[in-house]
């Protein structure tokens, strides 16, 4: 935990495993990165993952057989959790995994919340890989990174609607040409 | 030895800017009235499967590329939230379809990660085995695709062959070829069969001498040397800065294995080099996996070894809440049944946290973040796919190339695309 004492914009520390998450203010991202990898050594963007935590915990607990809250008897796999997870500050979570490639080699997750819409700025002045990373990142799920040189989307075609990682957008629900259903 | 070898490929960054991962044309260097426009893919035999470039042309000479991508997305990470734990292990080795047992094991080694399971050793030496194996048959295609996109036809059907012998070996350990689905959380789906360490050291012993024919057909072909050999450079800083791993980046002359920097499973009791070359070319490129293959009959050899010694071992947790019971116990055991019947329809919990899980798959660094939210599904599977991070080289690599050498420089990356647009 002191080794990262000097990061800036640091507003929570966690600690699973021995590996360490660090939830940094958006708005102080990149100078955190930069100190991340020029002071720390951590020379290697190995990932970025955006995760959509819309309706996180909104199943509620277990326990009583056909309860609104908890199961639901034809539906198999539909039981609520044992117990509630713990609430996330932001809809959507945005982790950077970084990686020491040097004879100390370590790894560290730096991870910033973002509210739908909110930008965060782009990394790729500090790793050039973190390029389509973001680019797939704002494809699948909408996050928006300012700055970057050229966030257009990546997997997805040009023309598309919405982003498709998100919990808001169904299974299959793009529309089947010739199937009748438009 | 140090990480970063001294040796300097070119000077400076040829990373292109602003965007790392579009080289446009150089006005000074090219006259724009000269620049023809090609389209190359994504339905090209020479391009890894579905990969497009756009190229642009002076003459023969590469003045401006971008890769397009995503041509095969399925949403396997959608549809993984959408299925219970132990039924989206399915998903992960057709992700990267040629490293279908390395993505298997990543995904499986995520989930007890978060599950906090020791699995058994004597699946942790078989999952070592096959992983292997299946390194081999990785670099197997890469290279016979690599040598016929160069025209030497021979060589695909040489490596195919062998190709086939470590697919029998899968089929017999797992029952299919490909996407065996052999690794379950926990352990093994089924223990190895009777006979399987000794077909696998009869394949240990043929295979070396098959890498050696291989090397003899190149390294005394002149084609082959000319068109690889200080073709399509990249330097360790720019590999680093891009993202590079596995052959890439050690081909760069960075000397970085997972499996010796940060070990896995029981890397750190097996004896093995990590090839290393400094001259960051396709010919550098293709060494490195020749050596790759000859180190992994080597921990293969030794993974059989200790294999037959715990011979008769648990090959899986005992643990019904996450492991299917013994068949047998249905018939007889009440609370079998249960946990069984639990098992199928709803499956099993995974407590609530987020991981992210690397290994070094064939490809390189491939990484799994998960996130459970405590119940039956995966909140969010995201995969770090090794072939994703090199294409981002692609513009990288191939400045001021000629038109020919972009294919040998497309396939020294060794995309999968399945692995890359997942």
């Amino acid at each position: 935990m002191n080794a990262y004492a000097g990061v800036p914009g640091v507003i929570e520390t966690r600690e699973r495993s021995g590996h360490t998450t660090l939830a940094v203010d958006p708005t102080r991202l990149v100078e955190a990165c930069l100190f991340l990898r020029d002071e720390a050594g951590f020379n290697f963007l190995s990932d970025i993952a955006a995760t959509d935590y819309l309706g996180w915990g909104e199943k509620g607990v277990a326990g009583h057989i056909g309860t609104a809250a908890g199961r639901n008897i034809n539906a198999p796999g539909s039981q609520g959790y044992a117990r509630v997870p713990d609430p996330k500050p932001k809809r959507f979570s945005v982790t950077y995994q970084l990686l020491r490639v040097s004879d100390d080699p370590a790894r560290l997750t730096v991870e910033v919340w973002l509210d739908d819409g909110e930008p965060v700025a782009s990394l790729v002045p500090v790793w050039p890989a973190a390029d389509w990373f973001e680019r797939e990142a704002w494809d699948l799920m909408g996050i928006r990174f300012e700055g970057h040189p050229n966030l257009v989307r990546i997997l997805m075609t040009d023309d598309w609607d919405g982003h498709p990682l998100r919990k808001d957008y169904p299974l299959g629900g793009e529309p089947v040409r010739f199937s009748d259903e438009d | 030895m140090a990480v970063v070898l001294p040796k300097r490929i070119y000077e400076g960054s040829r990373i292109p800017q602003p965007v790392p991962t579009i080289l446009e044309i150089d006005p000074e260097k090219h006259d724009l009235d000269d620049i023809l426009r090609v389209n190359f893919g994504p339905n090209h035999p020479s391009t890894h499967g579905v990969l497009r470039l756009i190229v642009d042309l002076d003459g023969e000479t590469v003045a401006g590329i971008r890769a397009v991508i995503g041509y095969l997305h399925t949403g396997f990470e959608k549809n993984m939230e959408a299925k219970t734990w132990w039924k989206s292990v399915t998903y992960a080795p057709r992700i990267d379809y040629v490293a279908f047992q390395a993505n298997e094991l990543l995904y499986v080694l995520a989930v007890e990660e978060l599950l906090g399971v020791e699995v058994p050793r004597r699946a942790v030496w078989a999952r070592m085995a096959l992983t292997e194996l299946n390194r081999i048959q990785s670099h197997l295609v890469w290279l016979g695709t690599s040598a016929l996109e160069l025209g030497a036809i021979s060589l695909f059907w040489y490596c195919f062959d062998d190709r086939d012998a470590i697919l029998d070996l899968f089929e017999m350990a797992g029952g299919t070829r490909m996407h065996t689905r052999y690794f379950q959380v926990g352990g093994l789906a089924e223990d190895l069969p009777p006979g399987f360490t000794d077909e696998a050291r009869a394949f240990c012993d043929a295979m070396p001498k098959s890498v050696d024919e291989y090397e003899a057909i190149l390294d005394r072909n002149a084609i082959w040397l000319e068109r690889t050999k200080g073709v399509g450079l990249l330097s360790a800083e720019d590999a680093l800065a891009l993202a590079q791993s596995g052959p890439m980046l050690r081909a760069s002359g960075v000397n970085w294995d997972l499996r010796k920097a940060m070990p896995y499973l029981a890397y750190d009791e097996v004896e093995f080099d990590v090839p290393v070359y400094e001259n960051g070319d396709v010919y550098d490129r293709y060494k490195v996996h020749m050596d790759e293959m000859r180190q992994s009959v080597r921990i293969v050899r030794q993974c059989l070894d200790r294999l037959d010694e715990m011979d008769g071992e648990p090959w899986i947790v005992d643990d019904r809440k996450i492991v299917l019971p013994p068949r047998h116990e249905l018939h007889t055991s009440m609370e079998t049944l249960i946990h069984h019947f639990k098992l199928v329809t709803e499956g099993f919990t995974v407590p609530e946290g987020d991981v992210y899980v690397v290994i070094e798959s064939p490809r390189g660094e491939a990484g799994c973040y998960l996130v459970s939210d405590g119940g039956p599904r995966p909140w969010r599977v995201k995969f770090r796919a090794p072939s994703f991070a090199a294409l981002q080289a692609t513009a990288t690599v191939v400045q001021e190339c000629l038109i020919a050498d972009l294919i040998a420089i497309a396939g020294s990356l060794d995309p999968v695309m399945g692995d890359a647009d997942r």
